[in-house]
């Protein structure tokens, strides 16, 4: 019976094409270098979900967001478990797409034709270290304050504009509610949608043209 | 096919039973963190402490406020609430709640009329809490269970 349902939708959506394109597609003889990329994309997922959980209970505004955060560590079951692994997989995240961006690079996989899968990939550490910047300041603590206080300084400092990117990033002259709600909505909105859109171009393009093999010496 | 397990068979066994484990490490949890503020009853009774008795004097409805707080989640939420303490005599006393039966404004014992009246619609109710005038459906809500410990009279409170 079952095997009837899964042939009747087969037939229909192409699921064993998909399962042979995507999965059962010839690689070279790899390392676990390059397992990295789908490290990546598997601490994205964490990422997202354990996202979606937080927001149950978060409130992203100056006179709740401190206090629900507590909430979520003392008040819900599981909440710390939930906040932890949020927590430690945006660094792992961050880590984990860099070295893969150290291994594309010294394993020359940016070359032809896999330029654009560079391109992509340089948008992807772009907007997770985005995704590191805007999720720092949500707990609202002495700390996000202040690490966001100085870090929206810095753009600050260019000459001409830097004023003007300043208070863009911030909402205003000084960091206040405007700014802990936009930078909630870029990080639980825009950068996931744009991140997502990077991932799903870089991850056609990496099935489209194959695994790079692992250079052999003198290439 | 023999009798034992192939090598296909068992992958599929041990796959489906760690997969399971796994769905359940991960999921139960998530479940658990869902739900659990459902999880958590307040406790919406209590004695109250009104006091001495002899605070009140006989013979006329006396106000007394008190506030309980809730928590919900990260929001703390004071409520007040007013009970009139009636002694009719010595040793008998009444406590009504001073929240109207009509929609809940608060009534005043007006000494002149002899009556609490409800500012909002004009319910008027009697010293024993019965409606004399308005559109109260029901006296005044009694609380029935009280006592008095270490000199100070109590009611047992409960939220309607
Ligand atoms: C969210 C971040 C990222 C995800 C989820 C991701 C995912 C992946 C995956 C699953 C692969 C398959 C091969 C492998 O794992 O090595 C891959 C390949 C590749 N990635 Fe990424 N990646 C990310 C960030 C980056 C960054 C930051 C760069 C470089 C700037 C990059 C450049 C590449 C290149 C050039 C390939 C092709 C490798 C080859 O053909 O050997 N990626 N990526
Ligand atoms: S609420 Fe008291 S009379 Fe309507």
């Amino acid at each position: 019976m079952a095997e009837r349902v899964f042939t009747w939708l087969d037939e229909r959506l192409g699921l064993t094409a998909i399962y042979n394109t995507v999965l059962d597609r010839k690689v070279p003889k790899v390392n676990w270098w390059y397992t990295l990329g789908s490290a990546s994309l598997f601490l994205f997922v964490i990422q997202a979900v354990t996202g979606m959980f937080l927001t149950v209970y978060y409130v992203p505004s100056p006179d709740h967001a401190y206090d629900s955060v507590q909430y979520i560590m003392n008040g819900v079951a599981f909440g710390w478990l939930i906040r932890g692994i949020h927590h430690w997989g945006a660094s792992l995240m961050v880590l984990f797409v860099f070295i893969h961006m150290l291994r594309t690079f010294f394993f020359g996989a940016y070359k032809y034709p896999r330029e654009v899968t560079w391109l992509t990939g340089v948008f992807l550490l772009l907007t997770t270290l985005g995704m590191g910047f805007t999720g720092y300041l949500l707990p609202w603590n002495q700390r996000a304050y202040w690490a966001t206080t100085v870090g929206t300084e810095i753009p600050g400092t260019a000459p001409f504009i830097g004023s003007f990117i300043e208070r863009i990033l911030r909402g205003g002259t000084d960091l206040s509610a405007v700014t802990l709600a936009r930078f909630f909505a870029v990080h639980i909105w825009f950068l996931p949608a744009i991140i997502l859109l990077l991932i799903a171009v870089h991850m056609y393009l990496v099935i489209r043209l194959g695994i790079s093999n692992i250079p052999k010496e003198g290439e | 096919m023999s009798d034992h397990l192939d090598r296909r068979e068992f992958v599929k066994i041990v796959t489906a039973a760690l997969g399971t484990i796994m769905g359940a490490i991960v999921g139960l949890p998530a479940i658990g963190y869902l739900i659990s503020p459902a999880l958590r009853v307040q406790k919406n009774e209590d004695w109250i402490s009104v006091g001495p008795l002899e605070k009140y004097p006989v013979g006329k409805p006396t106000l007394f406020s008190f506030t309980r707080s809730k928590v919900n989640g990260w929001e703390k939420t004071v409520n007040s609430y007013g009970v009139y303490v009636v002694r009719t005599s010595e040793t008998e006393y009444t406590i009504f709640s001073n929240m109207c039966t009509h929609l809940s404004c608060r009534v005043n014992w007006k000494d002149e009329a002899q009556e609490y009246i409800c500012p909002c619609h004009d319910g008027h109710f009697g010293q024993d809490g019965s409606v004399t005038a308005g559109p109260p459906p029901k006296p005044l809500i009694r609380y029935e269970e009280t006592k008095i410990e270490d000199g100070n009279l109590m009611f047992f409170f409960k939220e309607s």
